[in-house]
């Protein structure tokens, strides 16, 4: 019994300090991973330039509705009166019936300026981001709808999962100062 | 005015389609003096809680250490669980866990793409937790574990040579799932979480009835998701084996009562070896070298699998299938090729690029693939040898690995209920030797 005491201190040494090791191996690899790699800490964001409206922003988050909503780069906006982000160019109609709207959920506010403009808002509660609007938008008039991941939304997934099936890759991670990139105007 | 904007009509006819945004129609210069709103950019709020975040998970970390060992209190630990079920699961939408966290260190491991320093932590601190005080995660702080031990209602016994071999799931779903995340393909974990679709109150269907029949199945089998598939309960099992602080059914000595022995509803518990069974035995010890002998050609065997499927497993990733599409496009000549083309177009990246971005992951695909053959062939052999190598057991013990430290078999004890109380309970038999084999 005596002679087995330090006999098992010694191996309970042994085993604590490769105990030891052990965490100091596992908090040593994810540091020089860690270091190794950028430190900012990403978000996803849309890049408005690259998307295609395909409509994939609305179904495929992992949310529901999605983190995607539609935004207004105001500066950009004709102030268009008839406005193809608004109305659905195939009826005949133009006024603020709800079958003459693109957007499915009625989130967009038309209200008079003055003269033949006027002013349209996205509401951020009702968007889902299916980006019809947008796509009117960039096609008939100035691109001054686009879609942009919703920060306060987002639960910013390891993956995107929308991200994955993007299909012109508009979606990727970017530093934290880099987020909302707003839809720039044609050579700025 | 009206000029301007036609002449923006026509400017915009001109721009190449390139150009960011064709601007149609130029901004009106309003008389009345009207003011441009600004555009509307909601802020993330969450990012100030990572420091909460990670209070609150050292914080359940600790309290579970001191419930588990020094407290030996299932009701604590009870608590704990709900109390991370609401704020893991429920408030933070099953995201930070360190169960994805092997996706973000793998990723960052085989590209250097940036690691947050949150998800590094709360991927290591777990692991070396488990190191001196066992899987306390599993029992009081993952959210995944917790919506199963939640629903547990019936515990069946799953027969040990069964969960033996399910339990090599997980470790076979990890090699993959740090494969693929370590090639930049996919974070498989997190896009199969069958859990975090409950948290959110949405997910796609499949995802909602994968979790469904999982959550079903943990009312009979406890913690299913726990046992056989989660990748980090792999790592977890492997680390704990050599934890200081182990669970110990009796604060004492064992009795040999009998009375914890079905008491675990995840199968933890080692019944002690009959008296007058030799372990190993004979066949054990042939089966031993036979296996020593076995596993590197299995390893061996295994990579060469692995790698014959890597094209497999590298046509599910996008920029593969990407490449596949365009292929053909360029090949058929088709005037309406599909939306991921057209999309790829509009990144003005050249076929030979994309072709070669492909074939790069092809390529670490084959590498990792034949890596994660010979990963699996060491898994499967070691995990036989750790059979065959099997001694004797006295006394009812938890298995480390096995054991998510829930603290339900302390209750149990007789010599647990008499530190509690003063006083040891009437045994309902005279104290046996158990009659049971060990399988």
């Amino acid at each position: 019994m005596a002679e087995e005491n330090p006999n098992l201190s010694r191996r309970s040494f042994v085993t604590h300090s490769l105990r030891v090791l052990g965490a100091a191996a596992v908090v040593g690899g994810v540091g020089v991973v860690a270091g190794r790699t950028a430190s900012a800490r990403g978000l996803w964001q849309i890049d408005p330039d690259k998307c295609i409206q395909c409509g994939k922003c609305a179904t495929n988050c992992v949310l529901l509705p999605s983190a995607v909503r539609c935004l207004h780069q105001f500066g950009m906006c004709g102030y268009c009166d008839r406005c193809f982000g608004f109305f659905d160019p195939t009826r005949n109609v133009f006024d603020t019936g709800a079958e003459n709207q693109m957007c499915p959920t009625d989130a967009i506010t038309r209200t008079h300026i003055e003269g033949p403009y006027y002013e349209y808002h996205i509401l951020r509660d009702k968007c889902i981001g299916c980006a019809k609007c947008v796509k009117g938008c960039t096609k008939s008039g100035n691109s001054s709808f686009f879609l942009q991941i919703d920060q306060s939304i987002c639960v910013n997934c390891n993956q995107c999962s929308i991200a994955a099936v993007c299909p012109p890759q508009a979606i990727s991670r970017v530093g934290d100062d880099r987020v909302y990139r707003i839809r720039r105007k044609a050579g700025a | 005015m009206r000029r301007a904007m036609w002449i923006g009509i026509l400017l915009g006819g001109l721009w190449p389609a390139a150009a960011p945004a064709a601007q149609n129609f130029s901004l009106p210069e309003f008389e009345t003096g009207h003011k441009l709103p600004t555009t509307d950019v909601p802020r993330q709020p969450w990012m100030d809680r990572d420091w909460l975040d990670l209070s609150v998970f050292v914080g359940t970390l600790g309290a579970g250490v001191w419930l588990v060992h020094y407290q030996r209190s299932r009701r604590g630990v009870f608590w704990l669980t709900l109390f991370a079920l609401a704020y893991f699961g429920f408030y933070r939408q099953g995201c930070i866990c360190p169960v994805g966290s092997i996706g973000n260190v793998s990723l960052a491991a085989g590209t250097g793409y940036a690691l947050p320093w949150l998800v590094g932590i709360f991927f290591a601190i777990p692991l070396v937790l488990s190191l001196f005080y066992g899987r306390v995660f599993c029992a009081g702080v993952c959210p995944l574990g917790a919506i199963q031990d939640a629903v547990l209602w019936k515990p069946v016994t799953v027969p040990g040579w069964l969960e033996q071999a399910l339990g090599l799931f997980a470790y076979l779903y990890l090699g993959l799932a740090v494969v693929f995340a370590a090639v930049g393909s996919d974070f498989i974990i997190c896009r199969w979480d069958p859990f975090v679709g409950f948290f959110r109150f949405s997910g796609s269907s499949h995802m909602l009835f994968i979790g469904g029949v999982l959550l079903l199945m943990s009312v009979f089998v406890g913690r299913t998701y726990c046992r056989f598939i989660c990748p980090y309960s792999a790592l977890l099992r492997m680390l704990s084996l050599f934890s200081w602080k182990k669970v110990s059914i009796t604060p004492t000595e064992c009795i040999d009562c009998r009375l914890c022995e079905s008491s675990c509803p995840f199968g933890a518990i080692r019944k002690p070896t009959p008296a007058g069974r030799v372990l190993p035995t004979p066949r054990d010890r042939s089966r031993l070298g036979w296996l020593i002998g076995a596993t590197p050609a299995m390893a061996c065997l295994l990579a060469a699998l692995g790698y014959l499927s890597a094209p497999v497993f590298a046509s599910t990733d996008f920029t593969v299938k990407l490449a596949h599409l365009v292929a053909d496009a360029e090949k058929s000549g088709a005037t309406d090729p599909p939306d991921e083309v057209k999309g790829w177009k509009r990144t003005l990246e050249s076929p030979g690029d994309l072709y070669s971005r492909a074939a790069r992951i092809e390529r670490s695909f084959e590498i990792g693939m034949a890596i994660f053959g010979a990963y699996a062939g060491v898994v499967i052999g070691l995990r036989l040898i750790a059979h065959a190598r099997r001694k004797r057991l006295t006394g009812y013990t938890a298995d480390p690995s096995s054991c998510v430290a829930c603290a339900r078999c302390y209750a149990y004890c007789p010599i647990e209920i008499e530190r509690r109380t003063g006083k040891r309970p009437q045994l309902p038999t005279e104290p046996q030797p158990a009659q049971v084999v060990v399988v």
